[in-house]
C-alpha cells in the first residue's frame, strides 16, 4: 500500500493491521422456505491500517453495508451464514460471544448509522445515552461521564453543548443529530470507526460540514475508518483508499487518486462516466450502463458485471476473474484490464 | 385512439404556468389558523413562471419548501394564498376547472414504490387515469402498452406484472409512463431520480430528455442534486426557507451565482478531485426553523455578507427583476447594504440569454 498522506503509517510500522478481512462470505436465508439464499457478500478480502480511511462504494445491493455490519456482528444469527476470517485489532470477531462481543462493540469498533433518528433512542435524552455508553465500558462516576459527554459535544462542535445534552433526539436538527451520533460512537475511544452512509440523509451544506468533521476527528484521534457510501464525491472528500463493490465482490480497489484518475474496471469507469458533471454538455446524452444490477439469489457463473459490460467476452461469462495487480496498491477483478488503459475522456 | 384537446392557447411567448404569491402555512397543533396561532411557513410568497418547453430546476435544502411547492402546483394540497395561471387561464376558475388542469399537469414522485398501487398490474395503473377521464378501457390499455414500449419496458413481458416484481429503475419508468398517459403539457418531477442508483439514474435522465423532445413537454425538475440540475435544466430557481432567493439561466447561475446562499450551495458540491479536497465548510449551522423565520432577510444569520440592514428589512423578491434575479440586499441598489451597487442594470443585463419580457 503506497500512500502519500503523512498521517498513514507506512506498512509494517503500524504493528498488526487494524482490520483484516479474508474471503468473507455472507449468505442470508431465503425469505420463503425452499427459496434460494441470497449471496450478499461473495468473497471479500480487505485490509485497513491504523489511521487510514477506506471508502467502500457501490450501489444498493452491492454488499457494502453487509460487509460493514459483519464487523460488528449486527446480522440476525439465525438467518445469516457467515464464513471467512474477520480480525479487528487482533480479535477474531466471528468467534466473539456474549460479554466479549458487547465489550468489543463500542470499545474497539463503533458505528455511525445513516439515519440517526432511528439509531438514537427516542425516550432518553442524548446526554443519557452517551453517559450510559461511557459507564458501560469504563468505571467512572456519573458526574465524570457527564463531563466526558460534554467534552465530546464540544469536540464535534455542537453549539451550547450543556443545553443539548438534555435534549431528546427529536428536538435536534438532522445535522445536529448526526454530530450526536458521532459523539456517541467516539465516546469509548474506539480504534475503528464504521460509518454507514453517514451523510446521505443530510442536506448538501450540512453534508460537507459533517464530512469535514469526520476527516478532522479521524486525523486528530488517529482512527481507522471504514466509510460506506454510494456517493463517489463524498468518498473522495474523506478517503485515502477506495474499494468499489459490485454484486458482493470488491471489483476494484486503490488509492482515491488511482481510482479517480485511472479507473481500470469497466464498472468503475462506467460509474465515473455516467455522472452528470461539468464535462458533459448540458442537455447532452449521458453515457449509461445498460441493464440493472444482478439478482443476488441467481448470480451468473462468471463475472457478475459481464451481462452489462461493453468488454465482455466468452471467458467473462465462464470464469470468474481474479484480482489483477495493476500498480502498487491498485487491483481490479477483470479479464480485460489491458483494454482499459486509456484515461477516461470525461474523467 | 382518443386524444385530449391540448391546444396551445397563448402562443409560445405566454408562460405555460405563472405562479403568484403562492403561500402555504400549516397550523401547528394547539394553534388555530387565523387567530394568531403558530404556523409553519412552508411556502411563503413564491412567484415564478414556467416557460413553454423549458426545464425549470428547483433546488434547495430540505425544509426550503420545494416539495410543498410541487404539491401546490399539482393542487394536491390547497394553498393558503396565491394564484396559479395555466396558459393564460386561472386554475380553478370557470375557464379552467381543476379536473381539466390536472389532466394537463402530471407528477412523478421520489418513491417509485409508494406511488404505485400494489394491487394493480402496471398496465392497469397506467390505464387508470385515462379511464377516469373518459377513455374506453380498450383504448386506455392500448395506450398503456405503447407507453410501456416507449419507456423501454417490453409490454409483452411487463404489462401484467405488479410493482413489487420490478426494480426501482423499472418502477420509475412505469411512473413516468403513467404520468404521460394523460398527454400532459407540464410534468413535475419531484426528486424523480434521487432514489435510483447512479448507473440507472443516467438511463432515466436520458429517457426524460427524449420524451420531452418527442411529446413537446415542459418540466419542473425538483432535485437536491446540483450536478443533475446543471445537466438537465434551462433555468434554475433556488429556494431558502419557503422563499425564492435566486432565479436565472442555468449556465449563468452556475458560472456566477449571485446570492450568498447559492454560492454556498454550489461550494458544497464535492470536488471529486483527491488533490483538491474541500477544506472549509461553505456554510455554518443548519437551516433555521420555518415556524419562526429570522426577521429581515431569512438567510442573514448564516450569511457571510450580513450587514445590520439585513436583519431589519427583507430584500425585494426575485420576480420582476431582470433575467438573473436575486433576492439579496447586497445586490439591491440603495438598500443600505455596504456592498450594494448603485446602478442595478449593469449586472443583470450582461448575462441575458432568453426572452426576458415574460415575467
Amino acid at each position: 500500500m503506497v500512500s502519500t498522506n503523512s498521517h498513514v503509517p507506512a506498512p509494517g510500522t503500524g504493528g498488526p493491521r487494524l482490520v483484516d478481512i479474508r474471503d468473507l462470505r455472507v449468505q442470508f436465508a431465503a425469505s420463503r422456505p425452499g427459496g434460494t439464499p441470497l449471496r450478499a457478500v461473495d468473497g471479500v478480502s480487505l485490509q485497513l491500517q491504523r489511521g487510514e480511511v477506506l471508502a467502500l462504494i457501490g450501489e444498493s445491493g452491492s454488499g457494502k453495508s453487509v460487509t460493514l455490519r459483519t464487523l460488528l456482528r449486527l446480522h440476525p444469527e439465525a438467518r445469516t451464514q457467515v464464513s471467512g476470517q474477520v480480525q479487528v485489532a487482533g480479535q477474531d470477531v466471528l468467534a466473539l460471544r456474549g460479554r466479549a462481543l458487547a465489550d468489543f462493540r463500542g470499545r474497539v469498533a463503533a458505528m455511525v448509522f445513516q439515519e440517526p433518528l432511528l439509531a438514537l433512542d427516542p425516550v432518553y435524552t442524548v446526554g443519557a445515552q452517551i453517559t450510559e455508553a461511557i459507564r458501560r465500558h469504563t468505571r467512572v462516576s456519573a458526574a465524570a461521564a457527564h463531563a466526558q459527554a460534554l467534552a465530546l459535544f464540544e469536540q464535534v462542535r455542537i453549539p451550547s453543548p450543556e443545553r443539548r445534552l438534555a435534549a431528546y433526539p427529536h428536538e435536534l436538527s438532522g445535522g445536529m443529530r448526526q454530530r450526536v451520533m458521532i459523539a456517541l460512537a467516539l465516546s469509548c475511544q474506539p480504534q475503528l470507526l464504521l460509518a454507514d452512509e453517514p451523510t446521505t440523509a443530510l442536506d448538501a451544506t450540512v453534508q460537507m460540514q459533517v464530512l469535514l468533521l469526520l476527516r478532522e476527528l479521524q486525523r486528530a484521534l488517529g482512527l481507522g475508518v471504514l466509510f460506506v457510501t454510494h456517493d463517489l464525491g463524498a468518498a473522495v472528500e474523506v478517503a485515502d483508499r477506495i474499494a468499489v463493490m459490485y454484486a458482493g465482490r470488491i471489483v476494484e480497489s486503490g488509492s482515491a487518486r488511482q481510482l479517480i484518475h485511472s479507473p481500470r474496471h469497466p464498472y468503475t469507469r462506467a460509474l465515473l462516466a455516467s455522472r452528470a458533471h461539468a464535462g458533459v454538455a448540458a442537455g447532452g446524452r449521458l453515457p449509461s450502463i445498460a441493464g440493472s444490477p444482478p439478482d443476488l439469489a441467481a448470480l451468473p457463473a462468471g463475472c457478475a458485471f459481464a451481462p452489462r459490460c461493453p468488454l465482455a467476452s466468452a471467458r467473462c461469462t465462464a470464469e470468474s476473474p481474479a484480482d489483477q495487480p495493476l500498480a502498487p496498491g491498485h487491483t481490479a477483478r477483470c479479464h480485460h484490464t489491458d483494454a482499459t488503459l486509456q484515461p477516461l475522456a470525461t474523467g | 385512439m382518443t386524444t385530449f384537446p391540448n391546444a396551445d392557447i397563448g402562443g409560445p411567448a405566454q408562460p405555460l404556468l405563472t405562479v403568484r404569491a403562492l403561500t402555504k402555512h400549516y397550523p401547528i397543533a394547539g394553534g388555530l389558523p387565523g387567530r394568531g396561532g403558530a404556523v409553519v411557513r412552508a411556502v411563503d410568497g413564491v412567484d415564478f413562471t414556467v416557460r413553454k418547453g423549458e426545464t425549470l430546476g428547483v433546488v434547495g435544502e430540505s425544509g426550503c419548501g420545494k416539495s410543498t411547492t410541487a404539491r401546490l402546483l399539482m393542487q394536491l394540497i390547497a394553498p393558503t394564498a396565491g394564484e396559479l395561471v395555466f396558459d393564460g387561464r386561472t386554475v380553478g376558475s370557470r375557464d379552467l376547472p381543476l379536473k381539466a388542469f390536472r389532466r394537463q399537469v402530471q407528477m412523478v414522485f421520489q418513491d417509485s414504490y409508494a406511488s404505485l398501487n400494489p394491487r394493480l398490474t402496471i398496465e392497469d395503473a397506467i390505464a387508470f387515469g385515462p379511464t377516469v377521464h373518459g377513455v374506453s378501457r380498450q383504448d386506455a390499455l392500448g395506450r398503456a402498452h405503447d407507453l410501456l414500449a416507449r419507456v423501454g419496458l417490453a409490454p409483452a413481458r411487463f404489462a401484467g406484472r405488479y410493482p413489487h416484481e420490478l426494480s426501482g429503475g423499472q418502477r420509475q419508468r412505469v411512473n413516468i409512463a403513467r404520468a404521460l398517459a394523460l398527454q400532459p403539457r407540464l410534468l413535475i418531477l419531484d426528486e424523480a431520480v434521487s432514489a435510483l442508483d447512479k448507473s440507472v439514474e443516467a438511463q432515466v435522465l436520458n429517457l426524460l430528455q427524449d420524451l420531452k423532445d418527442e411529446f413537446g413537454l415542459t418540466y419542473v425538475f425538483i432535485s437536491h442534486d446540483l450536478q443533475v440540475v446543471r445537466h438537465l435544466c434551462d433555468r434554475v430557481m433556488v429556494m431558502y426557507l419557503g422563499q425564492v432567493v435566486e432565479l436565472g439561466a442555468t449556465a449563468a447561475l452556475f458560472a456566477q451565482p449571485r446570492h450568498p446562499y447559492t454560492r454556498a450551495l454550489l461550494a458544497s458540491m464535492p470536488s471529486l478531485d483527491p488533490d483538491h479536497r474541500t477544506t472549509a465548510p461553505p456554510l455554518a449551522g443548519d437551516p433555521p426553523n420555518p415556524i419562526d423565520p429570522p426577521a429581515g432577510c431569512r438567510f442573514h444569520p448564516r450569511c457571510a455578507l450580513a450587514a445590520p440592514v439585513c436583519s431589519q428589512r427583507a430584500p425585494l423578491p426575485v420576480m420582476g427583476q431582470a433575467a438573473h434575479g436575486v433576492a439579496c440586499l447586497a445586490h439591491e441598489a440603495g438598500s443600505g447594504h455596504p456592498q450594494a451597487v448603485p446602478p442595478p442594470h449593469s449586472l443583470a443585463s450582461a448575462r441575458r440569454t432568453g426572452p426576458v419580457s415574460t415575467w
